[in-house]
């Protein structure tokens, strides 16, 4: 049984003041059904998850009070990519034939503060200012350019691109776009990432029906198809944001494992994929998740971001809507972005930042505490 | 009269003159883990022994914190008062990578390859005057 993706829908990433989180999801789901033509009603199931905006089973008080299977996902920055991967077994499997899956949050300004105790760690660690995830992603860059010849530049072409792109992008929170310049003398943050070179928490929400694929041409007359979900945890020896210590013996990264797994599941290789959403918490992770996903060799990137090849018009677009530099990191929507922005592309509904040339298969990753990834590949 | 406590007992040595990091190897396959802990997370064995991890490393990534992070970050500091610090993980010849706060927070001060020595510090006072102590490593000349 194929799964389909048959309604896509967003409310804005970035600040709502006067809405709730949950209010967000709502919104989301009610693109959704607008785009597929169907009602809360039809929906037969229900994935969702929010980290900071409440439970998601809640938003039935708010969509209809159906009786349907709703089910909450929590699972850290893969809790989108989670959602998905249930409402595409859910389908597989035969048991349903329609449901929704859904993502929201709401965040405080600032950078996130993880609590040592959640993530199985003693007090010490955070009390002594080593639990922030901006440090790991900086200390992961720092190793990767020093290992790879990686040098600043990339990162803050990284940047440049992002915001670019983000600007052509009418539902992007960051429109403005940056000059080399402005990226490259904004504050250090964590060295060696800057300001403009982080994402920041932020609000949103986004959704998706998904629908058994033989039944798709009954609601949709552009149906997509889920060609496979992925979520992957850690193995020992990979190194990983709020670890007290790592292994010296080294491993592939979760990305890695869920990347390689994805494209056999699918029956394809990063050589096919047209278009894609790479996990960009700021410049340093998107590089290096670049290669980790199997899309070009370690220390490769460097001359890849000088010729352009990640620009809309490049050779392997990445995250054409400006990613979470430019559209901010609600934990339980930002994976449904992904897919939902690799939907707009295939349709060909991008406008000005619609990738040329009629893009058929893209790819969406997550990675997130305390290391785990998701990925998706969606076709035409 | 004011006491030295450990911020978590079972990190390093403490009270001592030449403090050692402590962790625990695996009597089943010999992986190490900072701090120690009862399993082991590389092979699931449950029969692990503390070890000392040794008190100099060499530096196998770093950043700086610019920023004073938000609660739990735990310190006598103020957003007036706080200063920035280095973060790196310490390579130990013990077989474990520790990240730890580094004494410089410049960085033309470090260096990837850099020998790191381990110090015991007062990082904060708690309510009775008592220093509580962290580890952290810095620079030092090879041996
Ligand atoms: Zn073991």
């Amino acid at each position: 049984m194929d799964v389909a993706i048959i309604g896509i829908g967003l409310h804005r990433f970035g600040r709502s003041p006067d809405m709730s989180g949950m209010q967000q999801g709502a919104s989301a789901v009610r693109a959704a059904l607008a785009d597929a033509g169907l009602s809360w009603s039809d929906m037969q199931f229900a994935y969702g998850g929010s980290q900071d905006a409440g439970n998601a089973d809640t938003l039935v008080n708010e969509l209809g009070l159906t009786g349907l299977q709703f089910t909450n996902i929590w699972n850290g920055c893969a809790t989108g990519g989670s959602s998905l991967h249930a409402a595409y077994s859910a389908i597989k499997s035969g048991e349903y034939d329609v449901g929704v899956v859904v993502g929201f949050d709401k965040h405080p300004r600032g950078a996130f503060n993880p609590k040592p105790a959640d993530w199985g760690i003693d007090e010490w660690y955070g009390e002594t200012g080593m639990m922030l995830t901006t440090q790991f992603f900086a200390l992961k860059t720092q190793r990767y350019m020093h290992e790879h010849g990686i040098t600043e530049e990339s990162l803050i072409r990284v940047s440049e691109k992002a915001f670019k792109n983000g600007s052509l992008t009418p539902t992007a929170w960051r429109q403005q776009a940056l000059s080399y310049d402005e990226i490259a003398n904004s504050a250090m943050i964590s060295d060696p990432l800057r300001k403009f070179m982080f994402c920041s928490p932020a609000e949103g929400g986004a959704a998706l029906i998904i629908c058994n694929a033989d039944k798709a041409h009954l609601y949709s007359s552009k149906p997509l198809f889920l060609k496979t979900a992925v979520v992957r945890t850690r193995h020992y020896g990979s190194f990983e944001v709020f670890a007290p210590s790592q292994a010296m013996k080294v491993a592939d990264a979760p990305t890695v494992t869920a990347s390689k797994a994805a494209f056999e599941l699918a029956g394809i290789g990063p050589e096919d994929i047209d278009v894609m959403q790479l996990q960009d918490t700021d410049s340093g992770t998107e590089i290096i998740h670049m290669a980790e996903n199997g899309f070009c060799e370690h220390g490769e990137q460097e001359k890849l971001l000088r010729e352009g090849a990640t620009d809309i018009n490049g050779s392997m677009p990445i995250n054409t809507d400006g990613g979470c530099l430019a559209n901010g990191e609600p934990v339980g929507a930002s994976g449904l972005r992904q897919v939902y922005e690799i939907c707009v592309q295939l349709r060909g509904e991008g406008g000005a930042r619609q990738v040329p040339n009629n893009p058929k298969v893209g790819y969406t990753h997550v990675y997130g505490a305390p290391g785990l990834s998701g990925v998706n590949i969606i076709s035409k | 009269m004011s006491n030295q406590l450990p911020i978590h007992e079972g990190l390093f040595t403490w009270p001592s003159t030449k403090p050692q990091l402590l962790g625990s190897r695996c009597v089943n396959c010999a992986e190490t883990a900072f701090p120690a802990q009862p399993d082991c997370r590389n092979c699931g064995s449950r029969e692990t022994n503390i070890v000392e991890l040794g008190d100099r490393g060499t530096l196998w990534t770093w950043t700086i914190q610019t920023f004073m992070p938000k609660a739990p970050y735990h310190s006598d500091e103020t957003a007036e008062t706080f200063k920035p610090y280095g973060v790196g993980y310490v390579e130990m010849p013990g077989g474990v990578r520790v990240e730890s706060r580094l004494l410089p927070s410049k960085p033309d001060e470090l260096k990837i390859g850099m020998p790191m020595q381990l110090e015991i510090i007062p990082f904060r006072t708690n309510h009775t005057g008592d220093q509580i102590m962290t580890f952290r490593f810095s620079p030092v000349a090879e041996a």
